[in-house]
C-alpha cells in the first residue's frame, strides 16, 4: 500500500451522486491506496459563507478540522469543497489564533482528486477504459483557485477510447454558484444555456468535470434541451475499464 | 432592504438582440485583451499587475503627504486645485465658472466620475450647453440614456439603431455603416469644440510630483477638450493620484491592453496647469477638481479599501458571465459589472443596493483580469457577510438566518444529518432520473425556483455512507 487517504465525500455527492464517491474510492484503491471514510464527516461549509453565514459556517468548518486532524491525506471529489477548505477556512478562522493553526496543517493534506492522483500519487494511467467522446468543463474554483487546468485532461487523454474534444468556452461559468442559482434563477439558467451551446457545438456525447455542483447544473438544464447528452464526474470516468 | 429587481433582469435576459449585442461585444473585448497579452508577455503582465497595486496600496495608504504634495506643484505651475465633497459641490464650482466667463456651452470628453455625479444634468439647469464628444458617450447623450459599460458607453446599442437616433435628433440621412456614423458625429462636434468656452475632461491618472493629470484615449476628443477652450477643468477621485510620473508607465501598459486589448491608447496627453509663455496651445487657465462622495469612506474600511485601487478599464464586467447576460443597465449606478457590485454599496450604503454582491457565481474571472489586482471575489465575499449583518439587524434575514442555523445544527451532528437524509427527505420516490417536479409542498422557495430552468436529479435510494457500509461490510465477509 503507497499510503492511506480519507475520503472526503461533500454533502452533494453523499446525498446526491453517491457512486461519484465510489468511483473516486475504487481508483484510489486500484492505484495502491489504502481508503478510508470517516462516517462522522458532513459539509465544508461553503454554503453558509458563501450567503454571508459565517458564523454558521464556522460551527460547520470547526466539525470539519475534528473530524480529519488525523488524517494523513483528505481527498476530495470537487474543486470548490476542495478550495474552501484550502483557500477560504483562513478568512473564516483569521480571529482564532488555535482554529487557524490547525488549518495550516491541514490545508497541505487536502487534495482535490484529480491533483491527488497526479502531484502524490504520481499516475497518470489509471488504467481506464472508456469508449465516449467527451469534453472537459473547467469548473471555476478549480480552475481559478486552485490552478487546476491540464491536469484532468492529462488524466483523461490516458483513458483508452476516450476522445477529449475542446468546447470553446471552456472555462466560461456554468452558472450554478450555490444559492446564485436560486436567488437569481433567471441569469442562473440563461448562463447554463450559453454553456449548453457551447457543450453542444463540439457533438461530445458528454461532459466531464470535477465538480458534481457544475454537472448538476449543467446536466438539469441539459435534460431539458439535449436529454441524450450526459454527465460524468472525471471519477466515474477513470472507474470504468 | 431593496427586492432584487427581478422583473427587469428579466426583461433585459429575453431581448434577444440586446443579449447578442452585449454578449458579442464582451467577447470581442475579451478575445482582444487575450491577444495584446501574448504568451511571452505573459510573465511581465502579472509582474506589472503586482506593481501597480503595491503604487496604488502606497498611494493610498500615504494620500494625505500626496494630495498635499500635489496642490503645491500644481499650484507652482499655475493651475489651481479644488476640493469637491460630492457631485453638488463640483457641479456649482463648475457652473460659477462658467457664469463669471459667460460661458454658454461646455464641451466635454469621456468621464465616469462626471458620469457619476451626473454633471450634466446640474450645468443644463443652470441653463448651460454640455456636449458629450466621444463618440460613445455622444450617442448615448442624444438617446438619453446612462452608459452601460465602462469604457465602450454605447456597447448596448446596434449600428441600426444608431443609424435610427441620429436619423431622428440630428435630421441627417438614415446611415449604417459605423465610418460615416462618425463622420457625422465628427462633423457636428467640430463646431461645438470651435466655439465652446469651457472644456471638461476626467483624468486617468493624477500625478503628485509633477501636478500634473493623464489622458489617455482613442479619438483625441479629450485632447480637444482640453486645449482649445480658454478653460479647462478636469475632475476626479481622489484615488486617482500616483505619486510620481515614471509610475504611469506601467499603468498605461495596463490599462490599454485591459481595456480594449491596445498596448497602448491612440493618444495619451499629459497636462500641466494651463498654457505658458512661450507655448502655443493650452487653456490660459486650468482647474483640478478632486472629489471624495464617499471614497473617504472606502478609504477607511482597511479589508475593502484596494476597492479604489480600480483604473475603470472595464475588463472585468469584459470577463464577467454575469454581467455579460445582464448587461449595465440593470446594475444601479453607473458602474457595473463585478467593479460596480462591490463599489456601489460601499459607497451608497447597504440598504439599497444589498443584492449586488449577491449577484454573482463567485467564478472569479473578475479578480483574475484586473490590472490592479483588486480580490473583488474576496470583497464580493465581505460584502455579503456585511449585508447579512445588516439584514438581521433590521430584523429582514428571520427566516433566512433559522434556516442556516438549522443548517449548521444539522451538519455538526452526524447523527442528525444521516437520519435527515437532507435532499433526500423532500425528494425521494421510486423513479429514478432527473425529474421536472417535487411532491406538493416541497414545490416552494429554492426547488421551485430551481426547477424553472433545470431538472433535479432523483435522489438514490442509498447516500454513500448507506453504500460504503454496505461494500465494507460485503468485503469483510468475503474474506
Amino acid at each position: 500500500m503507497a499510503g492511506r487517504v480519507s475520503l472526503f465525500v461533500t454533502c452533494i455527492v453523499d446525498q446526491l451522486f453517491p457512486r461519484v464517491g465510489l468511483a473516486m474510492a475504487d481508483v484510489l484503491e486500484r492505484v495502491g491506496w489504502e481508503v478510508e471514510f470517516r462516517r462522522d464527516q458532513t459539509c465544508c461549509g461553503q454554503p453558509a459563507f458563501n450567503s454571508g453565514y459565517w458564523d454558521e459556517a464556522r460551527q460547520v468548518a470547526r466539525h470539519f478540522l475534528q473530524v480529519f486532524a488525523d488524517a494523513d491525506y483528505i481527498v476530495v471529489p470537487s474543486g470548490s469543497c476542495t478550495s474552501m477548505i484550502t483557500h477560504h477556512f483562513e478568512e473564516l478562522f483569521a480571529s482564532d489564533p488555535a482554529a487557524l493553526e490547525e488549518v495550516r496543517s491541514l490545508r497541505s493534506r487536502v487534495w482535490e482528486f484529480s491533483q491527488f492522483l497526479l502531484e502524490v500519487a504520481g499516475v497518470e494511467d489509471v488504467g481506464a477504459r472508456f469508449e465516449r467522446v467527451v469534453t472537459y468543463h473547467d469548473s471555476c474554483h478549480a480552475l481559478r483557485e486552485l490552478k487546476i487546468k491540464e491536469g484532468p485532461r492529462r488524466l483523461l487523454r490516458r483513458v483508452r477510447g476516450l476522445e477529449l474534444r475542446e468546447m470553446e468556452i471552456a472555462e466560461e461559468c456554468c452558472g450554478f454558484g450555490g444559492t446564485f442559482s436560486v436567488k437569481f434563477a433567471d441569469v442562473s439558467g440563461a448562463m447554463a444555456e450559453t454553456k449548453i451551446d457551447s457543450i453542444l457545438r463540439t457533438g461530445a456525447e458528454g461532459v466531464v468535470s470535477i465538480d458534481s455542483s457544475c454537472l448538476m447544473q449543467i446536466r438539469g438544464a441539459l435534460e431539458r434541451r439535449a436529454p441524450g447528452v450526459e454527465t460524468w464526474h472525471l471519477a466515474e470516468v477513470l472507474a470504468s475499464q | 432592504m431593496r427586492p432584487i429587481p427581478v422583473e427587469s433582469l428579466r426583461a433585459t435576459l429575453s431581448n434577444q438582440p440586446l443579449e447578442e449585442a452585449i454578449y458579442a461585444s464582451t467577447r470581442r473585448l475579451m478575445e482582444k485583451r487575450a491577444a495584446s497579452i501574448p504568451e511571452h508577455l505573459r510573465e511581465d503582465f502579472q509582474k506589472w499587475r503586482e506593481q501597480a497595486h503595491r503604487i496604488k496600496r502606497h498611494t493610498l495608504e500615504n494620500l494625505d503627504y500626496y494630495l498635499e504634495l500635489l496642490e503645491d506643484r500644481l499650484r507652482a505651475r499655475g493651475g489651481k486645485l479644488v476640493y469637491a465633497r460630492d457631485g453638488a459641490e463640483v457641479a456649482r464650482f463648475i457652473t460659477e465658472v462658467a457664469k463669471e466667463r459667460g460661458v454658454r456651452l461646455v464641451v466635454k470628453s469621456k468621464s465616469m466620475t462626471t458620469e457619476e455625479i451626473h454633471l450634466n444634468e446640474w450645468l443644463e439647469r443652470e441653463g448651460i450647453e454640455t456636449v458629450e464628444t466621444d463618440l460613445g458617450e455622444y450617442i448615448i447623450q442624444l438617446a438619453g440614456e446612462r452608459p452601460s459599460h465602462i469604457v465602450a458607453p454605447a456597447l448596448h446599442k446596434t449600428r441600426y439603431q444608431i443609424a435610427d437616433l441620429f436619423h431622428e435628433k440630428l435630421r441627417v440621412e438614415r446611415e449604417e455603416e459605423p465610418e460615416k456614423q462618425t463622420l457625422i458625429a465628427r462633423r457636428v462636434l467640430r463646431e461645438k469644440f470651435l466655439s465652446a468656452g469651457l472644456g471638461v475632461t476626467g483624468a486617468n491618472f493624477v500625478v503628485a510630483e509633477s501636478g500634473s493629470i493623464a489622458i489617455i484615449e482613442n479619438e483625441g476628443n479629450a485632447r480637444l477638450c482640453s486645449s482649445l477652450p480658454p478653460i479647462h477643468i478636469a475632475v476626479a477621485g481622489i484615488e486617482k493620484l500616483v505619486p510620481r510620473a515614471r509610475d504611469l508607465a506601467v499603468f498605461f501598459k495596463l490599462l490599454g491592453r485591459s481595456g480594449t486589448g491596445q498596448p497602448l491608447t491612440v493618444y495619451t496627453s499629459l497636462l500641466t496647469g494651463p498654457r505658458r509663455e512661450g507655448e502655443i496651445d493650452g487653456p490660459e487657465e486650468f482647474y483640478l477638481v478632486l472629489l471624495d462622495s464617499g471614497r473617504t469612506k472606502v478609504l477607511a474600511e482597511p479589508r475593502r479599501r484596494e476597492s479604489l485601487y480600480c483604473i475603470r478599464c472595464g475588463a472585468c464586467l469584459n470577463h464577467c458571465p454575469v454581467y455579460r447576460k445582464i448587461g449595465g443597465h440593470n446594475y444601479p449606478w453607473v458602474y457595473s459589472g463585478p467593479i460596480g457590485a462591490i463599489i456601489t454599496p460601499q459607497f451608497h450604503g447597504m440598504e439599497k443596493d444589498w443584492w449586488l454582491p449577491f449577484a454573482s457565481s463567485l467564478c472569479g474571472a473578475c479578480g483574475e483580469v484586473c490590472p490592479v489586482k483588486i480580490d473583488i471575489p474576496r470583497i464580493l465575499l465581505d460584502l455579503r457577510a456585511e449585508a447579512v449583518r445588516e439584514k438581521i439587524r433590521s430584523g429582514e434575514a428571520r427566516l433566512e438566518r433559522l434556516a442556516f442555523r438549522l443548517w449548521a445544527w444539522v451538519m455538526t451532528h452526524p447523527k442528525v444529518y444521516e437520519a435527515a437524509g437532507l435532499f433526500n427527505l423532500a425528494l425521494r420516490d421510486d423513479e429514478s432520473g432527473w425529474k421536472d417536479t417535487v411532491p406538493g409542498v416541497f414545490h416552494a422557495g429554492p426547488l421551485k425556483e430551481w426547477l424553472r430552468f433545470r431538472k433535479l436529479p432523483a435522489p438514490p435510494a442509498k447516500t454513500f455512507r448507506d453504500l460504503w457500509a454496505a461494500r465494507r461490510q460485503k468485503e469483510a465477509l468475503e474474506e
